[in-house]
């Protein structure tokens, strides 16, 4: 059992029922709740982040629900193996057994379904169709008009699944055949009223909403999630004036991981950059702020009056925050 | 001033509804009613095709903005519009030189509103939508544009002409066009009306509120506030 947590987020204890090899690099873990009470209910889009005790270190990763919302009896994750990240992954795919029990965060939606949206359009590359499955399990019981667009590397995890679900509302593209999705065209071809949803590498991200923009598509119709571990880099410290503790920050950890790990209740949400809920006053630094965050703005980031711990870092002599 | 905001002085000191505060080295116009809708001028934004739905003076903010526009970009627009009355006068030819497509002249905007509904059932994401005169244009523009599922923030709107007002008597519900006056009698129940800033996007239109509900017959007399 985890003990080891300081913040006050509500927390669910959870067992793993079932552990499912969706392709040679991804897996899809299904987790029941210990007491067997209904789970709280998420909309697509939605994630958990899971609590893993990996030796010393504990881990907090979000991962998107990919079970069908209204369902409360378990949550389903599916998570790609990174060979390279920082661990999480690692641990999930080869450490996590049947049996063993985690705990697990309340579901965060910051990526929901827009529901003013006459058509809903959904374009995901590789790992980023997972906060789609719930959409589109969601879209499907409500007959909205939908479309999915998935540039995968291969005819690997899910297509099978997608294809008999979804049948013609689904495009798919593979990178080793050397498929584009052809976005001009998609794009231009939407009725009025259409909204668009991107999940996936920042590339591929950053392309859409240039050609989206481009195009004429206003900010209001499209959504999308960014996918940010939180980038490594060479370890520091830094000093918490209101908790009055300095707290070594190692090269694979984040700040904010640092800062639960010396017992400091620090708020959060989305773990990536993405949500604003950890934002940190700065007080004072001798250094470099390395912002990672979509968050703040860029007056923000020049400013050097706040920071996001769970992606942003520092490099320098001295780093206080007001924490 | 913010920029771009417009604010109604009322001159009866019982129905002000604007007050100013001191905010730093700028005064801050603070209006109480967070609905009253704000207006910018209209600016050329990257599109496939771009759509004006404009009456009477709004004709000049759009001769404006072809001052702006990059090359190609009224071969892809079409404009709708509404002369109205006097004010609307002489536009029309001017209007149709800048474009390719007929130039659609409208009687009134009730009769323009079923050909707008038309160009946006049929129109396509990258479609650029300006709006540009009245309010009371401006308001029925919008509920069309926002039933065919248009996010209100990406539509321009720029006001120009005259401040008559397009009110609800919340009473009666019936609707007066072209208010200027304060208090204003209801076309339909005939109740004098206190006209606020308070703004429905839904129904488009200013509300108005029975201004001698206490004591009937002693309302102020109207006076010119909208013009």
């Amino acid at each position: 059992m985890i003990t080891k947590s300081a913040d006050k987020t509500p927390k669910i204890d959870v067992e793993v029922t079932h552990i499912q090899q969706v392709s040679d690099i991804i897996k899809r873990f299904t987790f029941t709740p210990i007491d067997g009470a209904p789970l709280p209910v998420f909309g697509g889009g939605a994630h958990i982040v899971v609590e893993m005790l990996d030796g010393e270190i504990l881990r907090r990763n979000p991962y998107s629900l990919v079970s069908k919302p209204g369902s409360t009896d378990n949550y389903q994750i599916s998570v790609r193996r990174d060979d390279v990240g920082r661990g999480g992954s690692l641990y999930m795919h080869n450490t996590l057994n049947v049996g063993d029990r985690l705990r697990v965060s309340h579901p965060v939606n910051l990526f929901h379904i827009d529901r003013r949206a006459r058509k809903h359009l959904l374009i995901a590359g590789g790992i980023g169709i997972t906060p789609f499955l719930a959409m589109m399990a969601e879209l499907e019981d409500e007959s909205a008009n939908f479309e999915l667009h998935l540039s995968a590397r291969t005819d690997g995890a899910f297509l099978d699944e997608l294809r008999g679900l979804y049948g013609s509302k689904g495009s798919f593209y593979r990178d080793d055949h050397n498929e584009v999705i052809p976005l001009n065209e998609i794009l231009t071809g939407q009725p009025l009223g259409t909204h668009v949803y991107v999940c996936g590498p920042n590339g591929m991200l950053e392309w859409i909403l240039r050609t989206a923009e481009a195009a004429g598509w206003p900010s209001q119709n499209v959504h999308y999630e960014r996918f940010l571990a939180p980038p490594t880099g060479l370890p520091y410290e830094v000093n918490l004036a209101t908790s009055a503790i300095t707290v070594k920050v190692g090269g694979h950890q984040s700040m904010l991981e640092a800062i639960e790990a010396a017992g400091v209740d620090a708020p959060y949400l989305c773990r990536g950059g993405a949500c604003g809920q950890c934002e940190t006053r700065v007080v004072s630094y001798d250094g470099e702020l390395l912002h990672n965050d979509h968050f703040l703005t860029d007056e923000e980031h020049a400013s050097g009056t706040k920071i996001m711990p769970c992606v942003s870092r520092f490099q320098g002599r001295e780093l206080v925050l007001e924490r | 001033m913010v920029a771009g905001v417009r604010v109604t002085h009322n001159t009866h000191p019982r129905i002000t509804t604007v007050t100013c505060s001191q905010d730093g080295n700028h005064i801050m116009l603070v209006e109480g009613i967070k609905s009253r809708p704000i207006y910018h001028p209209l600016e050329p934004k990257p599109g496939s095709r771009h759509l004006f739905v404009a009456d009477a003076e709004g004709a000049q903010a759009i001769l404006e903005l072809a001052s702006k526009t990059p090359e190609g970009f009224w071969d892809k627009a079409r404009i709708l519009f509404i002369p109205s009355s006097s004010a609307g006068k002489g536009y029309e030819d001017r209007l149709q030189e800048l474009i390719n497509f007929p130039l659609y002249v409208g009687p009134t905007i009730a009769a323009a509103i079923p050909r707008l509904t038309k160009e946006l059932a049929d129109a396509h994401m990258g479609t650029q939508i300006y709006m540009a005169g009245t309010e009371g244009l401006i308001g029925q523009a919008m509920m069309v544009a926002l039933e065919a599922g248009v996010d209100q923030g990406s539509i321009q709107r720029e006001h120009r002409g005259s401040e008559a007002r397009r009110v609800q008597c919340v009473h009666c519900k019936g609707i007066t066009e072209d208010v200027t006056t304060q208090p204003v009698k209801c076309s339909h129940c005939g109740l004098m009306l206190l006209v606020r800033d308070h703004y429905s996007r839904r129904i488009g239109a200013f509300q108005g509120v029975c201004i001698d509900a206490e004591q009937p017959g002693t309302a102020p007399e109207p006076e010119e506030a909208f013009l």
